[in-house]
């Protein structure tokens, strides 16, 4: 795919040119408080390199949508320093965020599409943004459009299409500047398993041009089938943060993948260092058989 | 490019929210018509107060005998050594006479010779300030009942106001400018309020665009332009049609009585290009601020 080797080559051109590469993400003690009583993030430190696929599970009010909003630099953390490819967030002034924010990707739950824009143009927005012109606009956006599988709706409005279809639009918009890095908050939230499936495929491609991804969901099969580093956040606290290397190859076409998704969740083996997570993870699956039998969520 | 595309995208937003769009630009007509009715009644009506105002004046009627010598010295008095004095008008017995002659014919016939002394008709450099020009022309006597007063020279023989309702005249004319110029000013903050708040309605219903394009990296300028233009728009196209209206009422109804009626002719009154120029520059700057400053609010994302 064209598009996809032309973005490696952007990427690899942008790349610093030291040989260690700071940390896409570094996050250090980094605490947020919305109130004395009431904690989002308390003290979260882990850091992830360029390339990776990382998950961020937890339940509910435990913190991944306060540490997505820290990334972005919607809100400013109480404590510690947060870095973005080496760059420290509390260095960026108010003027210079719409700047730092055209260099990551961002996929909601809810879309976020601007709804009186047909699909075309709310891609395009995302480089007109930026001053792109015309020309390069039109060579982007169809280009983009076919990668995620939308070439037949370019003139639809948001709302003539799926959740399914509304989704990759928002994909398409998050990866048209070709981000560096891209997050999605609970990307297959709103989403039915199958269509789930074909995001987090989607992805998972981008993922494999070189961009650093970073999902925050609840799915936890999904995450289990995946097998790739996970970061659990359990009341604003880190618990969990297993690294990718007893997991799946990272090399394999997107049709493996769809295909790993699909099948019955593997016990995914855990590391030695995981030892100690093993009871909370038991309490996991009663929650699990749980959501089995009074099926509640997607 | 930049400039072409604002352009492009305030007239999208523009059609594709067109109830909230149409909402703010007969919120514009709607204040820029009665404004633009409203401030030539104010102006005729602070004008006639005016006028009335302006026929103010003080008669100095000399003595019969007056020579040529007191006639002189009376007017340099009055020129150089009495305050508040505007303009003085010399009106000779022969003059005078002709005047009344011509105005009533038959009992300047019967009179034969003429009655009428040498007068000066003074105007006061100010309206108010009647009362005490008549006060120094005449003051009042050291010793003795107030009315008793005496002119400053010998040779002038009586100082009348015009008449006895100068006072009256000043406080009614006072009260009428006093109250238009409140109510000027009570339609105008009425005006830039509605309009705010028309602006401030449509673009809360689109608060959460500003928030995505925010999310998506767009900079407070390049989301504020076409808001900005799209307030220009609707306030020009509301103002235009309003001027349009304006101007075919002032044909229509305006221009054939004016010929009949005094009233509207008389006073002077804005012209109509300049007060047509006028309401637009406001309504287009009005319109085109709200949006601006309404949206400050939802650019704090």
């Amino acid at each position: 795919m064209a598009i996809v080797e032309r973005h490696k080559q952007e990427l690899e051109r942008s790349a610093a040119p030291r040989d260690r590469a700071p940390s896409v993400i570094e996050f250090r003690g980094v605490s947020k408080n919305y109130g004395p009583t009431n904690g989002g993030l308390e003290t979260a430190s882990f850091s992830i390199q360029r390339g990776e696929f990382v998950f961020l599970v937890g339940s509910t009010g435990s913190g991944k949508s306060t540490l997505m909003k820290l990334l972005i630099k919607e809100i400013e953390p109480t404590a510690g320093t947060i870095r973005v490819a080496g760059r420290d967030l509390s260095e960026i002034t108010r003027k210079k965020v719409p700047y730092y924010r055209r260099n990551i990707g961002i996929v909601f739950q809810d879309f976020k599409l601007l709804l009186d824009r047909t699909v075309y143009d709310n891609v395009a927005y995302a480089l007109q943004v930026t001053g792109s012109s015309r020309k390069e606009i039109r060579a982007k956006v169809p280009d983009i459009l076919r990668l995620t599988g939308l070439a037949t709706k370019l003139h639809s409005f948001p709302d003539q299409l799926s959740g399914g279809e509304q989704q990759r639009v928002a994909v398409a918009r998050a990866f048209v500047n070709h981000p560096p890095l891209l997050l999605a908050d609970e990307p297959t939230g709103n989403l039915d398993p199958e269509t789930s499936v074909g995001i987090m495929q989607l992805l998972y491609r981008i993922n494999r041009t070189g961009t650093t991804v970073l999902v925050a969901t609840h799915d936890a099969t999904m995450v289990d089938r995946m097998r790739r580093r996970v970061l659990e956040l359990h009341q604003g606290r880190l618990v969990r943060d297993e690294l990718d290397a007893q997991y799946a190859r990272s090399d394999m076409n997107t049709a493996e993948f769809g295909a790993l998704l699909r099948e019955p969740a593997p016990e995914p083996k855990r590391g030695p260092q995981a030892d100690r997570q093993r009871s909370r993870d038991a309490a996991r699956r009663d929650r699990d058989e749980f959501d089995d039998i009074f099926p509640s969520e997607s | 490019m930049k400039p072409a595309f604002f352009v492009k995208e305030a007239m999208r937003s523009i059609s594709r929210n067109a109830i909230p769009s149409f909402a703010a630009m007969a919120s514009v007509l709607v204040t820029v018509l009665v404004l633009g009715v409203f401030i030539p009644v104010v102006q005729a009506t602070t004008g006639a107060a005016n006028e009335v105002r302006g026929r103010v004046l003080v008669d100095v009627y000399l003595k019969k005998h007056a020579t040529k010598a007191d006639i002189a010295r009376v007017q340099g008095l009055l020129r150089d050594k009495v305050d508040h004095v505007g303009k003085v008008e010399y009106v000779s017995k022969a003059q005078a006479y002709a005047q009344e002659k011509k105005r009533n014919p038959e009992a300047y016939q019967l009179l034969g010779a003429n009655p009428l002394p040498d007068t000066f008709r003074v105007t006061p450099d100010k309206p108010d300030n009647v009362l005490k020009l008549r006060d120094a022309l005449m003051p009042a006597a050291v010793s003795g009942p107030p009315t008793r007063r005496a002119p400053v020279d010998t040779s002038i023989e009586q100082v009348k106001n015009r008449k006895d309702e100068t006072t009256k005249i000043l406080t009614a004319t006072r009260v009428v400018k006093l109250a238009m110029g409140g109510l000027a000013i009570l339609l105008i903050v009425a005006s830039v309020l509605l309009i705010s708040n028309t602006i401030r309605l449509s673009l809360f219903s689109r608060r959460r665009e500003v928030e995505v394009m925010k999310l998506v990296g767009a900079t407070d300028s390049f989301i504020r332009w076409p808001f900005v233009i799209e307030g220009i728009v609707l306030g020009a196209l509301g103002g235009v049609v309003a001027v349009l209206l304006l101007g075919v009422g002032k044909v229509a109804l305006l221009d054939p009585l004016s010929s009949d009626f005094a009233l509207i002719a008389a006073p002077e009154t804005i012209g109509f290009g300049l007060l047509a120029v006028l309401l637009l520059v406001a309504s287009v700057g009005v319109s085109a601020a709200g949006s601006s400053i309404s949206l400050r609010k939802f650019l704090r994302v």
